[in-house]
This record gives C-alpha cells, sequence and structure tokens, in this order.
C-alpha cells in the first residue's frame, strides 16, 4: 500500500510543475496586460507604461519570470495581488471556504441523488422511470449554469419568494467568521434564524452547482449497474434465490461502485469549473468569482498562483480517491 | 395560557420592531468588490464609492447632484493673482473617525493635507511604495507630479499648494476622489506597528460613514460617524451587499434583499419601473459615446471624407434600436448639461444622397473599411456591436463597404492606439470632474497615444485647449470652449453618437438620494422611511 501511495505520489510532482508553466503561460496568452488593464479608459502614457513594466519585472525574459515565481512558490510565497496588494494565499484562504462548502453541499446533493436513480434507472431498465432519469439527466448536463441559475432566482426568489437572491446570509446576522463555513459559523454565533438563513442562502447556488455532476453520476451509476447485472455471478446469486435487494445492494452496487467512484473524484474538477459561474451568478464570495475577477483584470499573479492551488487541491482529492479504490478493490494496489 | 402566549409574541414583536426602528439601515446592492480602501491608489467607481466617498473628505466637494465646487474640508482658499498659489484655510475642529483600531488625539491639520498629496508623488516618502506596484495612476494621470512645486504648511489650519503652471481645473480635481485626506497620525501609529497594510485594509477618515467590517467579495458595512463635520447621517448601517450580475441585483431589489442598486442592464429597466414599490430616478449622463477616425490615415486625413461618412449615420435609428430611449444624439464632445456647450453647433445632417456625392467629389470610391465594436456594455453605449451594425447598413447604403471588428477588451484598446490603425474606432468617455477640459483633452495633442483615438493634432485646437487651461475667468473660457466646439464640429475627427442617460433604481422608503453627473453613489444626506 506504501508503494502505492508514493507511486501515485511521483507522479504528483511532474504534474504540478507542468500546471505551474500551463498557468504562468495561459495567463500571458491572453491578449492584454495587467497595467493597461488597471488604467482603465483614461489609458497610460508610454513612458509611464515603460516604467510600470520595467517596475513588476515583465520585460524580463519568460524562463527568468518563470524560474523567479517557481522559485517563490516553492518557498511557500505566492505571490501579491496586483489589483488588491493583498497576499494571494490570504485571499485564497479566506474565500476558499466559502466555494468549498458550496461545493461539498452540492457534491453531497449529486451524490445522494445521483446513485439512488441511475441504480434504479438501471434496475428498471427500459421503463418510463428509467427514461425520464435519464432524459432529466441529459437535460441537466446540457443545461447552461449561468441560465439555470438565473431561472431558479427569477422562479423561486422572484416568483415564489422562497430562497434569498443571493448572498451566503442574511444581512442582518454579523459576526465575525470563525472557520469561514457559514453553516458552521452561523451555528457558533448562537445568533437565532442565522443557521437557517445560510441554509436558505445554500440551496439554490447548491442545486445549480450540483446539476452537472448529479446528471453525470446517474448516468454512469445506471451504466456501471447495467454492466454488473449481466454478470454471471449475479445471475448465480439470483438462481441461488436471494432476496432482490440484496442481490443489488452487496451483489452488484458494490462491483459497480469504483468506475462510480472515479467519476465522483472526478466531478471534483467539473465543480471547481462549474463554481466560477454559479459564484458569480448568486454573489457567492468563494474562488471562482475571485478567478474570474483576476482574468478579467489581468492579474497575471492571482490567476497563475490560484490555478496552482486548485490544481494542487484537485489532485490531492484525486490521490485519495486512488487510495480509495484501493481500499475498496485490492487488485488494484497490485496492478 | 393563549393570552399568555399572545402577550409573549406581542412583546417579541415589539421588541423586533423597536431593535430594527433604533438602527435605520440601507443596503446599496454595488456592482463590484473594492480594491481596497485607501482612496487614492484605485482609479474604479465602485473603489470610491467604497471608500472616498462614504469614508472620506477633500478640501473642496462637488455640490451634491451637480459638479460646481463647494467648501470641503477647507472653509475657504484664495488664489494668487497668477494663478500658481492656492491657499487653503482648514475648517477647525474637524474629527477623524474613531474606531476600534485607531483614536485620533487630535483634529484635522495642515500635516494631513501635506501627507495625502506627498504619499503619492514624492518617491522618497515611506508611503509612496506602501502597497507594491502602486503607480498612484489618478495623481499621475491627472498630471499632478508636472503641476505641483511644492505643498507649504502656513500654519496648523493654513496650507498652500504652489504650481509650476496655472491649472484652471486645480480646484476641481481637488474635489476629485484620489484627492482625499488621509490621517498622517494613524499612518504613524502603523508605521511605529509596523502594519502599513491596514491604512488600505482598515481606513480611518472625516468622511460620513466610518468603516467597520469587510468581507471580501461580500459585504460591506459602515456606520454613521458621529463626529462629522457636515452633521450625523440620519441612517446608521450602511451596508453594500456585491453583486456583480446586473439582473440578480434587481431581483434582490425587487425581493427588499436590498434598498437601491447601481447600474441597471437596459432590459431590466421597464421592469423595475413597472415594480410598484420601487422607483427609478434617471439623469442625463457626463458622458459621450463617440467613434473616432483616424485622422493621419488616408482617406480619413481628408475632411470631407470623415463629414461625409458622419452624415450617413442615421443616429435616431441608433438611439432607438440601442440606447431604447435612454440616451440623445450628440452632436459636441462634452455633454449638453456641461457649462460652456455650444448650443449654436448643429449636427451633421443625416442624408445619404449628400454624403455619397461628398464621397464621390472627394475622389474616394469603393471605401472599405473596419468599424471597431467594443466587446462590453459601457454607460456611453450599452452595444457596441449592434451600433457597429446600424453604421454598417448605413454606410453600404452609400457604397462604403465595412467589416466589423472586436477584441478582448484590453486587447481593444492597446490595439486601437496604433498608429495605423485601420478605420473608426468606437469608445467613449465619462467626465471625471466636470470640467470640459476633462472631456476636451481626449482630443489633445498631448493624448496621442494615450486617450486621443482620433490621432488628431490640430493646431488651432490644441492653442484653444491649452488657452482653455492658462485661464480663469469662467466667462473667458466658456467663449475658448465654445469656440473649440466649432473647431472640433468643422474638422470632425469623430463621429458624435450619443449621450446616454443614468438610471438608478431604488426603493420608494429611500428618500434624499441624488443621483451624481460624476456617476459617483454618495449616501450622505439619504434617509429610509418606514
Amino acid at each position: 500500500m506504501l508503494r502505492y501511495l508514493l507511486h501515485k505520489l511521483a507522479l504528483i510532482v511532474p504534474t504540478v510543475f507542468g500546471i505551474s508553466l500551463a498557468a504562468f503561460a495561459f495567463v500571458r496568452l491572453l491578449p492584454g496586460d495587467p497595467i493597461t488593464a488597471l488604467a482603465g479608459e483614461r489609458g497610460v502614457s508610454p513612458e509611464r507604461y515603460a516604467e510600470l513594466v520595467e517596475r513588476f519585472g515583465y520585460n524580463r525574459p519568460y524562463v527568468v519570470q518563470y524560474l523567479e515565481y517557481i522559485g517563490r512558490v516553492l518557498t511557500g510565497d505566492f505571490g501579491i495581488s496586483l489589483a488588491t496588494k493583498r497576499p494571494v494565499l490570504g485571499e485564497f484562504q479566506a474565500l476558499f471556504p466559502a466555494t468549498l462548502e458550496l461545493a461539498t453541499i452540492a457534491l453531497i446533493i449529486a451524490v445522494l441523488i445521483g446513485i439512488p436513480a441511475g441504480i434504479f434507472a438501471a434496475v428498471k431498465r427500459g421503463s418510463w422511470f428509467d427514461q425520464a432519469t435519464m432524459g432529466v439527466a441529459l437535460t441537466g448536463y446540457s443545461m447552461p449554469i449561468f441560465w439555470w441559475g438565473l431561472l431558479l432566482i427569477i422562479f423561486f426568489s422572484g416568483y415564489l419568494g422562497w430562497t434569498p437572491v443571493s448572498g451566503r446570509i442574511g444581512l442582518q446576522y454579523f459576526f465575525k467568521p470563525t472557520t469561514g463555513f457559514m453553516l458552521i459559523d452561523s451555528l457558533i454565533s448562537g445568533k437565532s434564524g442565522a443557521f437557517r438563513s445560510a441554509a436558505s442562502h445554500l440551496v439554490l447556488p447548491a442545486i445549480v452547482l450540483a446539476t452537472i455532476p448529479l446528471a453525470v453520476i446517474a448516468r454512469q451509476t445506471r451504466s456501471a449497474m447495467l454492466e454488473v447485472l449481466g454478470e454471471d455471478y449475479v445471475r448465480t446469486a439470483r438462481a441461488k434465490g436471494l432476496a432482490p435487494r440484496r442481490v443489488i445492494g452487496l451483489h452488484a452496487f458494490r462491483n459497480a461502485l469504483i468506475p462510480v467512484v472515479t467519476t465522483i473524484g472526478l466531478q471534483v474538477g467539473t465543480l471547481m469549473a462549474g463554481a466560477i459561474l454559479t459564484e458569480t451568478i448568486f454573489s457567492w464570495p468563494g474562488i471562482g468569482k475571485w478567478m474570474i475577477d483576476a482574468i478579467a483584470k489581468r492579474d497575471y499573479v492571482v490567476v497563475q498562483s490560484g490555478l496552482l492551488i486548485i490544481a494542487l487541491i484537485v489532485m490531492a482529492v484525486n490521490l485519495i480517491v486512488d487510495v480509495l479504490y484501493a481500499v475498496i478493490n485490492p487488485r488494484i494496489r497490485v496492478q | 395560557m393563549k393570552k399568555k402566549l399572545t402577550f409573549a409574541a406581542a412583546l417579541l414583536a415589539a421588541s423586533v420592531l423597536g431593535g430594527m426602528a433604533n438602527a435605520k439601515q440601507l443596503v446599496y446592492c454595488s456592482e463590484a468588490s473594492p480594491a481596497g480602501f485607501d482612496p487614492s491608489p484605485w482609479s474604479g467607481g465602485n473603489d470610491f464609492d467604497a471608500s472616498s466617498r462614504t469614508i472620506y473628505s477633500r478640501l473642496v466637494e462637488f455640490e451634491h447632484g451637480k459638479t460646481t465646487i463647494t467648501p470641503g474640508l477647507a472653509e475657504s482658499w484664495t488664489v494668487s493673482d497668477d494663478g500658481l498659489e492656492y491657499t487653503f484655510k482648514l475648517r477647525p475642529g474637524v474629527k477623524f473617525q474613531t474606531t476600534d483600531y485607531f483614536t485620533p488625539t487630535r483634529d484635522l491639520n495642515a500635516d494631513d493635507v501635506i501627507f495625502s498629496f506627498e504619499r503619492q508623488w514624492k518617491k522618497e516618502n515611506p508611503w509612496y511604495s506602501y502597497l507594491e506596484g502602486t503607480g498612484w495612476e489618478y495623481f499621475t494621470g491627472m498630471g499632478f507630479p508636472d503641476l505641483l512645486k511644492e505643498i507649504v504648511k502656513v500654519d496648523d489650519l493654513t496650507v498652500k499648494f504652489v504650481l509650476n503652471k496655472p491649472e484652471v481645473a486645480f480646484l476641481p480635481d481637488l474635489g476629485m476622489d484620489f484627492a482625499s485626506i488621509v490621517s498622517k497620525e494613524y499612518a504613524d501609529q502603523l508605521d511605529k506597528a509596523g502594519t502599513r497594510q491596514q491604512f488600505t485594509q482598515k481606513p480611518v477618515g472625516t468622511g460620513p460613514f466610518q468603516f467597520v467590517d469587510y468581507q471580501v467579495d461580500a459585504v460591506i458595512r459602515y456606520a454613521a460617524w458621529d463626529g462629522y463635520y457636515g452633521g450625523r447621517q440620519k441612517i446608521d448601517d450602511l451596508i453594500f451587499a456585491i453583486t456583480t450580475d446586473p439582473a440578480v441585483r434587481a431581483q434582490k431589489l425587487k425581493a427588499g434583499e436590498c434598498d437601491i442598486m447601481s447600474y441597471p442592464a437596459p432590459a431590466d429597466i421597464a421592469g423595475l419601473q413597472a415594480d410598484p414599490n420601487l422607483k427609478v430616478d434617471e439623469q442625463e449622463g457626463l458622458n459621450i459615446g463617440y467613434m473616432a477616425y483616424n485622422t493621419t490615415q488616408p482617406p480619413f486625413d481628408k475632411v470631407e471624407v470623415r463629414k461625409a461618412l458622419n452624415m450617413a449615420v442615421n443616429k435616431q435609428a441608433i438611439l432607438d434600436a440601442v440606447y431604447q430611449g435612454a440616451g440623445q444624439a450628440a452632436i459636441n464632445p462634452i455633454p449638453p448639461t456641461m457649462w460652456s456647450y455650444n448650443k449654436e453647433i448643429k449636427d451633421d445632417l443625416y442624408d445619404p444622397d449628400a454624403a455619397k456625392k461628398m464621397l464621390t467629389d472627394a475622389g474616394v470610391t469603393d471605401l472599405s473599411m473596419k468599424i471597431w465594436a467594443m466587446p462590453v456594455s459601457r454607460p456611453y453605449n450599452p452595444n457596441a456591436q449592434r451600433v457597429a451594425e446600424l453604421i454598417q447598413a448605413d454606410y453600404a447604403k452609400i457604397g462604403v463597404k465595412a467589416e466589423i471588428v472586436s477584441y478582448e477588451w484590453t486587447e481593444y484598446r492597446e490595439r486601437g492606439k496604433a498608429k495605423d490603425r485601420d478605420g473608426a474606432f468606437q469608445l467613449g468617455w465619462t467626465g471625471d470632474n466636470g470640467d470640459p477640459d476633462n472631456f476636451l483633452f481626449l482630443l489633445g495633442c498631448d493624448a496621442i497615444g494615450q486617450s486621443n483615438y482620433a490621432i488628431w493634432c490640430n493646431q488651432e485646437f490644441e492653442a484653444l485647449l491649452q488657452k482653455g487651461k492658462a485661464t480663469t475667468d469662467v466667462a473667458e473660457r466658456t467663449k475658448i470652449y465654445e469656440e473649440a466646439q466649432v473647431v472640433f464640429k468643422r474638422e470632425a475627427p469623430w463621429l458624435t453618437i450619443a449621450h446616454s442617460k443614468v438610471f438608478m433604481p431604488m426603493n420608494k422608503k429611500v428618500t434624499g438620494f441624488v443621483m451624481d453627473p460624476l456617476g459617483i453613489h454618495r449616501f450622505d444626506g439619504v434617509d429610509v422611511t418606514e
């Protein structure tokens, strides 16, 4: 198991360097630059532009800039935001709990609904339920997040008035964050109604963010289950007269779980990408909105370091998923 | 038992309502997060709303809702005859805000004024580089480093600005956000503690509201400052709920989650106007949307060609289709609400036939050109792509083939500055300080490569521009600028498209909000009626 873990860790090192290089190059490939972006419509004189380029060091060869950047990152210094002049890591730490909270709730929704829906669709293959579930899943998968979010806001917040429009908690609740997770902080605050307010603010963004992963998980569970249900050992279990629930739950589902766990692990990346749009629509103060603002302002430091940190987190989650495989299926460790 | 419960419920309701009545709150749905709370390093309108207009004050202020100058922290001033010395008498007894992180021991004095400017000006000042990479772009952009010779403390409450050259817009410039006055005592305290960064995170000013808390990208909280020299505000708590999407801001306003919002999307305005709980204030914007020809490139170097192209455009169609009634045709490079606007000037007549003939007479046939369209919606031009399409169709009628080009926003402005740029370039401007020079400088010879996208350097216009800058008498300046507008119209470096209206939707319970021609959102004097 330890060898397996070391092998996986060894693979991460070149990936991290690759991503850091890609992030560094990506932001510089974008048209424009931070100096012009920050100057706005007023513009900046050529002399002033040259002075600022010199000050930021953007006139040096890219290799030198990259090596300096990576050297700093290796010492834990992710740089200072060009736009806000605050440390990138500090901003990330302040905003990440909001994204993590949203993504976690979204993933829970996706798993709790997606897996049972997929199992049921597989068991009742060809039924109206199967067709309806897969139809809804396909629709959910194809739905543009931006439009979907706005539609839910207009209907549930505007028309029905059931949920708040945006934000993380009602403005009447004011307390210093302890953990950064609003559900927990609202409980700690001891203010009556705060938790309920925080939870109600989470409903719509979590549904929007969960939509695509839910669709993917439901479809993956269905196809994995269908494959397993056709296996000889399942037929044998049925022939032995085992209860259908036991056959599906114990014999079929456990074996169908590997590709489903893989899919769930991969959804972490989807959630991070989806968070960018979801957070923008719902004014959710997380890293998605932060990255969008940074890209618009050509804040090289935030974009390159932010992408790297997010990639590190996604890789860490995938590593955990890999370890989980090994726990679920010992053969993987040998392979 | 039932009676007891009813009584308890009534008591609870009374205490809640009582609590609400005690603290009057105004929630403003703002459009973006501020980069920081120091009023000087940044240049975004949202940065100014969140810092300079709420927390800070200036030596002079713009009259609420106007562009005229009134006394601010300076109760009076004198200008020397040569226009080189401005002496300000500071208002006595002005208090800096007392917060849980700073308790001032003295009132505002000349040291604060000098510090506020020198930190942006003198590179040897330790506060010049307290934020990594800060360029003090507004201070530099307004030409202050070349303009200022020295700032002298005459006594505690008298401060003298000595200039290198006369600058008539100097007073309005001092009313701008970058010229907000900060506390030197607070800066010294942070210096000692080694926590200079706190200056922009936990601000201290002399303005109507004091800073309470900022949850990054989410909520900014302010409280009325009891010691404000202009009197305590009627609202107790001012909250900025940062909501980037305009459609979501509109929904929040309708749902009562905020009381007032900035920059509604044009498509949402009718819906907001129809809501019985809301009102939508509107005002002529101090702005202009234009299309600049590259006057150095043939055939646009010929006045007749530029005039002919101007005459080919049906501005009314643009106003109807793009501005949807929320704008008026622009004739001059400055908006009609601004002093010195020349009312005598008539716009180029929309006449495709005459335009076609003028082009032929100028020897231009089979003209193919580019029309540049901004990729973003701006207050002065909500949909540049649509404007470009309409102009393209108009040009087709006179036999000119136009291709529409667009680039990513920063790239767009960068490419537009190229001296050999092909075609006509759409852009616009929103005024900073209500002075005509703040619009006309866009066409100055010095602005080529920066904001002069027509790459137009006309000696007659330039001489008037410089003369206007050096003249203090307003009546005389008015004449100079009226003449400059005549030259502009005759030479036609731009197609002046439109001046747009600006809308401010709010709940009907909000009173006293005055729309500002400079696009500032000020909450002093605002009240909320129950």
